[in-house]
This record gives C-alpha cells, sequence and structure tokens, in this order.
C-alpha cells in the first residue's frame, strides 16, 4: 500500500464535495502527472443527506479505487463527520467546519479547524464557493498535489465569470489552513 | 503530437467511445446511474451530423434504436436495471431480426427501484436470459474508465461483425468514478462496419446464408426493401412455421456467437500460472481481487486473478483447465452468487468456489478477499 495516499471529502449533498474530489484528482492525475481515482457515494436525495467523495492518489497503479485507510478527511456536517471518520487512520489529516462541528471523533488525529462555510459566505463573499476554500485547504494540510496544480485545476473547472471568485476562494482557504494547522 | 488526454467518468468515456466507433443515433430514457451517457450523447451528436432522442421510455427507445439502425446507422441505447427490464422484450426482436445495436446498462441494486445509487453486479443473467427464447448473448464488463472506452468500440464492432445486440455492463463504480483517459488517434483502434450486400436489390434476402452464418444487412432509403418481423422468418425476412427453417434459424443465431466465441471472449490473467487460489472477479470486484492478491502474494499466500473481460460468451473451457490446478476459486461479487453459480458449471466439482457476495450497496473491500484466501486449506 506504500504510496497510496487516501482523501475523503464528506459534508451535505449540494455543498459541492464532488467536485473538490474531482478537482483535487484532476489536479494530481492531469498536472501533477500522478494516478488519481476519484469516486463518490450520495444517497437518492439531490440535497441533504450525508454524502462524500474519495480521492486516491499514488505514483503506481491504482487497484481498488475506494479508500481503504483514510490519510486525509473533510467533515463540512456533524452528521458527515459521525458517519465517515471511522476508518480515519492514526495520526491522519482532519479538517473540519469549526462552526458546524461540536462533537470531534475520538482518535490521535491531526485536527485543523476553521469556519469553512462563513469564510466562504462573508470573507469571500458567496456560500456557493465553500467546496473550494475546503479544497484550498485540503491541499495546503495534506500536501499531496501541489498548490500550483490544484489551482490550475480549480481555474479549469470554473466559468470566466467566476475565475476571481474561486481563486480568492482557493486561496484563502490555503492560507487558513495553513494558520490553523498545528 | 502528444495523445490527448482528460479525467473522465466511466460513463462519458462510453460516450466518447461510442462517438469514436461511429455512433450517430442514440436513444434512450434517462435514469441513475447511467445518465452521464445520455447526456454525453445529447451534446455530441449534433455536432457530427448525428441524432439524439430522448424516448417516453425504455422499450420505446430500444424500439429507437433498431429502428435507426436498420437505416444502416450505428445505434446506442444507455439504462440501467429497471430499464433495463423494460427493454428486453426488444433486445429479443433485435437478437432474432439479427440488428446490430449496443446496449449499455449500468448496474445498480435491484430488484425493481431497488438502490439506484449503489453499485451492484446482479444483471449479468439479465444480459444473457433477460429476453425470453434460445437467443445469442454477448455482454461485456470493463474495469476501468479507459476499458469501458475501448470495450463500448468493442461492443459496437461485435454488434456490427455478428449482426445482433451487445451489451456492455459496468457497475455503478465503473460507470462513476473518474480515472485519466488517453484517448486512442482516430484509426488507432479497429472499427468495423456491417457488411453491406454485395447484389442487387432485386436479388437481396435478408436472411440469406448462402452468404455464412451473418448474412448482408441493407440499410433501409438505399434502395433495397426487405421483411422484418419477431416472428420465426424464412431467408426473405417473411414469417414461417416450417420446422426445418426454424430450427436451423434458431441454431445459426445462436451459433453466430457461440461458434465465434473464441473471437468474442476476452479476459485477463493475473499470477495464474503458480496459484493455488484464484479468484474470478469482473467489473470494480476485480480491483479489489487484484488489490487482494498483491497483498496476499506479499503474505506468501499463492494467489492469481482471473478477469473476464467479455462476460458472455463465459470462458468455460479456460477456467475448467485451470480449475485442475488450483485448490480452491474465490468469487467475489455483488450479487448473491451469479457468477460463483456460472463458475461451478464449468469446472466439473474439480475445486470449491467460496463465494463472498454483498448486495448491501457497498463494494467489496480487499481485506474481505484476503481473509477468504485464508480460509482455503
Amino acid at each position: 500500500m506504500a504510496g497510496r495516499y487516501e482523501i475523503r471529502f464528506s459534508g451535505a449533498g449540494g455543498q459541492g464535495l464532488i467536485l473538490a474530489g474531482v478537482i483535487m484528482a484532476e489536479a494530481a492525475s492531469i498536472y501533477d502527472g500522478k494516478q488519481a481515482v476519484q469516486s463518490q457515494s450520495y444517497g437518492p436525495e439531490a440535497r441533504g443527506g450525508a454524502s462524500k467523495s474519495e480521492v486516491i492518489i499514488s505514483d503506481d497503479t491504482i487497484d481498488y479505487p475506494k479508500a481503504t485507510k483514510v490519510d486525509a478527511l473533510l467533515a463540512l456536517t456533524q452528521e458527515a463527520c459521525d458517519k465517515y471518520s471511522h476508518d480515519l487512520k492514526e495520526g491522519g489529516v482532519l479538517l473540519i467546519d469549526s462552526d458546524l462541528i461540536t462533537r470531534e471523533p475520538a482518535g490521535s488525529f491531526k485536527v485543523t479547524k476553521f469556519n469553512i462555510t462563513n469564510t466562504a459566505k462573508n470573507e469571500v463573499g458567496r456560500e456557493i464557493v465553500t467546496n473550494i476554500v475546503a479544497l484550498g485547504a485540503m491541499v495546503a494540510l495534506t500536501g499531496v498535489v501541489s498548490k500550483e496544480a490544484a489551482e490550475k485545476a480549480v481555474l479549469s473547472r470554473v466559468p470566466e465569470a467566476f475565475l476571481e471568485l474561486n481563486k480568492k476562494a482557493f486561496n484563502l482557504g490555503y492560507d487558513k489552513a495553513m494558520a490553523a494547522k498545528k | 503530437m502528444a495523445k490527448k488526454v482528460a479525467f473522465l467518468q466511466g460513463n462519458e468515456a462510453a460516450a466518447q467511445g461510442a462517438l469514436y466507433a461511429g455512433c450517430k443515433f442514440f436513444a434512450g430514457y434517462p435514469i441513475t446511474p447511467s445518465t452521464e451517457v445520455a447526456e454525453v450523447m445529447s451534446a455530441e451528436l449534433p455536432k457530427v451530423g448525428g441524432k439524439f432522442i430522448q424516448m417516453e421510455d425504455e422499450i420505446g427507445a430500444m424500439a429507437a434504436i433498431i429502428g435507426a439502425s436498420l437505416t444502416g446507422v450505428k445505434t446506442l441505447t444507455s439504462t440501467s436495471g429497471p430499464g433495463l427490464s423494460l427493454k428486453q422484450e426488444n433486445i429479443g426482436y433485435a437478437c432474432i431480426t439479427e440488428v446490430p445495436c449496443v446496449v449499455f446498462n449500468v448496474m445498480r441494486g435491484g430488484p425493481s427501484t431497488g438502490m439506484p445509487t449503489g453499485p451492484s453486479q446482479s444483471d449479468i443473467m439479465s444480459a444473457k436470459w433477460g429476453t425470453h427464447g434460445d437467443h445469442p448473448a454477448i455482454c461485456l464488463v470493463p474495469a476501468s474508465v479507459q476499458e469501458v472506452f475501448e470495450e463500448t468500440v468493442r461492443a459496437f464492432n461485435l454488434a456490427e461483425k455478428y449482426r445482433t445486440p451487445v451489451m456492455v455492463m459496468p457497475d455503478e463504480i465503473v460507470a462513476h468514478m473518474r480515472e485519466r483517459i488517453v484517448f486512442p488517434e482516430p484509426g488507432e483502434l479497429e472499427v468495423i462496419d456491417r457488411t453491406a450486400p454485395s447484389v442487387t436489390p432485386d436479388k437481396y434476402k435478408p436472411y440469406d446464408t448462402s452468404f455464412g452464418d451473418v448474412p448482408p444487412l441493407a440499410g433501409f432509403g438505399s434502395g433495397y426493401k426487405f421483411h422484418v418481423t419477431g416472428l420465426n422468418k424464412m431467408q426473405d425476412g417473411f414469417p414461417t412455421t416450417k420446422a426445418e427453417v426454424v430450427q436451423a434459424e434458431e441454431e445459426r443465431q445462436v451459433r453466430k456467437v457461440e461458434g465465434n466465441a473464441a473471437d468474442i471472449m476476452k479476459w485477463e490473467e493475473y499470477q495464474i500460472d503458480d496459484a493455488e487460489i484464484v479468484v474470478v472477479a469482473f467489473g470494480s470486484s476485480s480491483r479489489s481481487a487484484r488489490f487482494a492478491v498483491n497483498e496476499a502474494r506479499k503474505q506468501g499466500i499463492k494467489a492469481g486473478l482471473f478477469r473476464p473481460i467479455t462476460f458472455w460468451p463465459f470462458p468455460e473451457q479456460r477456467l475448467l483447465e485451470i480449475s485442475k490446478k488450483v485448490k480452491a476459486f474465490i468469487s467475489p461479487e455483488m450479487n448473491l452468487g451469479m457468477c460463483a453459480g456460472i463458475i461451478k458449471g464449468c469446472i466439473e466439482g474439480n475445486a470449491p468456489v467460496l463465494g463472498i457476495f454483498r448486495v448491501d450497496g457497498e463494494p467489496i473491500n480487499p481485506g474481505q478477499i484476503l481473509d477468504k484466501m485464508k480460509e482455503v486449506k
């Protein structure tokens, strides 16, 4: 399993977590020249319900496309945090929204928390970019893809009119995570 | 020049593969988890002079791709479990009328509405026996995004070559996961077109076996006229109940596929040569299996993987050979033992078949397979 890095983005349906996973995987696969697989699981609801997106990054061929022992977990809701933290590995990276998650999972994790959703809403100006703020933070905390690759991947996925908005969201997430990192 | 690469879903790769193969007509009715195929086809077909129709239901979509194919174009529909059930009547119609077409079915939890967003591998028997009566069946089960592209191209080739419907059946995981894909250049993969008639319209018969088991197929609108019916038919396409004709025609239709199984079958063998335990797995389960085989080898367990890429016709003969020198087979599958039953049916009791069966909407993980290997004495 050496070289296999597993990331899980979790929250509620509609928060853009699948897209965050896709962008992370694209950064690794298309821009950083690594192997990457992105997969997802979600309920039949269009909005709400616990949702997760998983990204496996490796230097070698990736067989099993789902997580086995999660290296880094993002949780944007309490429900997702409760449901998807059970297989986060000892010493793994855990990023949580400090406003929305009150009960942290038990275990020795590298926990980073800041007000992710509110950063998008108040500092970037649009709640819809919560996923990009979170993505920026996960790039900073995991170091598994380069910042340049991730930024390129973000910008290639968003419409022209929203480039600046997403760039700002990505960089704010990146910087806040760096500052909050213990 | 560097080849074009992209980071795509299996479903998106299927649509791209269909376009590469020259598909010019899509009819379908959207259903999770296959909708992305229709989405891409609706955007791309008009750009290449093709037609996209969202039909009123699944059986209508199946009828539409049969009708469109009879005009000489390559056709596709996509669906998932409940939609496959609805298409079955017309899949049989495509078999008996010998009309090439491709049915892309993403396997989700069933029966009935089941689990729309959950993965499954429980439609594999439907691919062969979902429609009634004796008929040929070809079903391909890709396991990666790149392979979805390539097997979709191959599905069109087999449909055209053997004048029969071909199914491509990834599970939801393969259909929805994203991976890097390298697009083949035009001409890099073989693209087969159906054989056109070499005789003039007045001499043409749509089922003229003097040209072999796969008679040439004329396209409507090209000056050729013929009768198409779901009844057992004669060489000119008109119905018959003549015993010897019906018997011969039924046998020929099945023989088109069974007699050419060597050309249609495709599988991958991994670490099989000295394997004492062979995991037989396809689709996403084969990826778990390969992971487990690699782990097992590190622990000194002689494990190997046999991965069908063509599910129907099933590689019976090869598995029988392998069964003579192994201690056990393991069949991990997202259903309650369909593939295990098929394996048992072809290995003449030479080895036990241990099953790992999941229908809870969760994938089979490598740890489960590894644990099962350790049960083998």
